[in-house]
């Protein structure tokens, strides 16, 4: 089974986003800002990683600079989830190296939408009107 | 709600827009035409038809638009914009190598999405087209439908449906919550109100039409009276894609499936289409249909 690191300081968010990734048929671990997550990455690198951008100790884009730089960091595709919805914002992350971008609020379609767009889950048969 | 009101608004429907629901639609009905009571100021379904029956067009106008507006998404269900890419673009420029011009019609384009869709592929084919004329129409049933589709606006929830983010950074410009498509890529497309069941061959010849997720509404003798005129607005070498619900396999021989490419179709051998009795369909299903047997 594939492995989703959940990154948010919101236990509400990552409780919400957990549901949805499981239904996506991902083992879901969990962390409250980068420094913890990067603890989960160094023990095992996850296939994905849904990530907030705004939290305390270590946000989610130092997160993904240092992630980047570890052995085997460049593996996980990197989805950030955030309330930052800027192009701004959305053009700094890809620079930076992450798969794709979720503006909040988000539901499971779009987390569909955007794992398959990276090749996390595969796509379905075409969906009947 | 009761039968007589549901037997009015599908025979109403039917008669306007050639949307054929079947018995068993109710649900639909009453949570699509519920808040458009609500927002009229009736209490509710058995109002409304009391002021349909009453002759009020605009009503009756909103309640069509209400029943056959689609959600939609950008590169909905993805494989028929790989067909195009990979399988329909490659052969038009070769095809159209001496004349550089392509015409495409998505026949059921509703807020935009799918003509846009088909602008930004274009667009990523980079320089294989330049020179080219391009012309994507853009038809719909629904006034209100085509002008969204016209100002290319879009919500945050709307461009996260199925669009890379590459492409929104690349294809889009943020105003605030919502996002607008490039004017280069919206002076592309060409929207023009249109109903399938009236005449429409002043739109001309197509290398392309994309019509995908509209007659599943239709019932059997529409849909052949609609593929049979179809036939005649695409050129003998173009190509039709349709929904993932829809096929002409036993309702039409005037176009064949392409193999190994769920959803795309070519016109027949020329010869049998000319075979084929011209059948001037405009609201005129049953005779197409008996025709075409």
């Amino acid at each position: 089974m594939k492995t989703c690191l959940v990154v948010d300081d919101s236990s509400i968010v990552r409780k919400v986003a957990r549901r949805i990734v499981e239904a996506l048929g991902f083992q879901v671990i969990e962390a409250e800002d980068g420094v913890e997550a990067l603890v989960h990455c160094k023990k095992a690198m996850p296939e994905a990683v849904l990530l907030d951008w705004n939290m305390p100790v270590m946000d989610g884009f130092q997160f993904l600079g240092t992630l980047r730089r570890m052995p085997g960091g460049e593996e996980p595709k990197v989805v950030f989830c955030t309330t930052e919805n800027g192009i701004d914002h959305i053009t700094k992350a890809m620079g930076g190296g992450a798969n794709e971008y979720i503006m909040k609020p988000f539901d499971k379609d779009i987390v569909l939408a955007k794992f398959q767009e990276v090749g996390l889950v595969a796509r379905e048969e075409e969906t009947a009107a | 709600m009761n039968s007589p009101d549901y037997e009015y608004l599908r025979k109403l429907l039917k008669e306007r827009s050639g949307l054929d629901l079947s018995a068993d639609k109710q649900y639909l009905l009453e949570s699509r035409l519920l808040p458009l009571a609500r927002k009229a100021g009736l209490s509710g379904i058995p109002d409304l038809v009391q002021k349909l029956q009453g002759g009020s067009s605009a009503l009756i106008t909103s309640v069509v638009e209400a029943m056959t507006t689609n959600e939609t998404f950008f590169f909905r269900d993805k494989v028929p914009f790989d067909h195009f890419r990979d399988t329909i673009m490659p052969e038009v420029l070769k095809a159209r190598a001496a004349r550089r011009s392509v015409r495409i019609w998505c026949a059921a384009g509703s807020t935009g999405q799918e003509p846009y869709s088909l602008a930004m592929a274009l667009k990523e084919m980079g320089g294989a087209l330049t020179g080219w004329r391009v012309e994507i129409i853009a038809t719909d049933l629904s006034q209100e439908v085509l002008e969204k589709a016209k100002s290319g606006v879009y919500s945050q929830f709307e461009v996260q449906r199925g669009l890379p983010i590459q492409m929104l950074m690349k294809y889009f410009k943020q105003t605030g919550e919502t996002w607008q498509i490039n004017p280069e890529l919206r002076a592309m497309i060409q929207h023009r109100q249109l109903n399938l069941l009236q005449d429409f061959s002043h739109l001309g010849t197509f290398d392309v039409i994309f019509c995908r997720n509209v007659l599943i509404y239709f019932d059997q003798d529409t849909k052949i009276n609609i593929f049979n005129r179809l036939a005649r607005q695409i050129e003998p070498d173009g190509f039709m894609v349709l929904g993932a619900a829809e096929t002409v396999v036993g309702l039409t021989d005037t176009f064949k499936p392409v193999a190994d490419r769920r959803g795309l179709y070519r016109p027949n051998d020329p010869r049998a289409a000319a075979a084929r009795p011209a059948v001037d369909g405009v609201a005129a299903p049953r005779v197409a249909a008996m025709a075409g047997r």
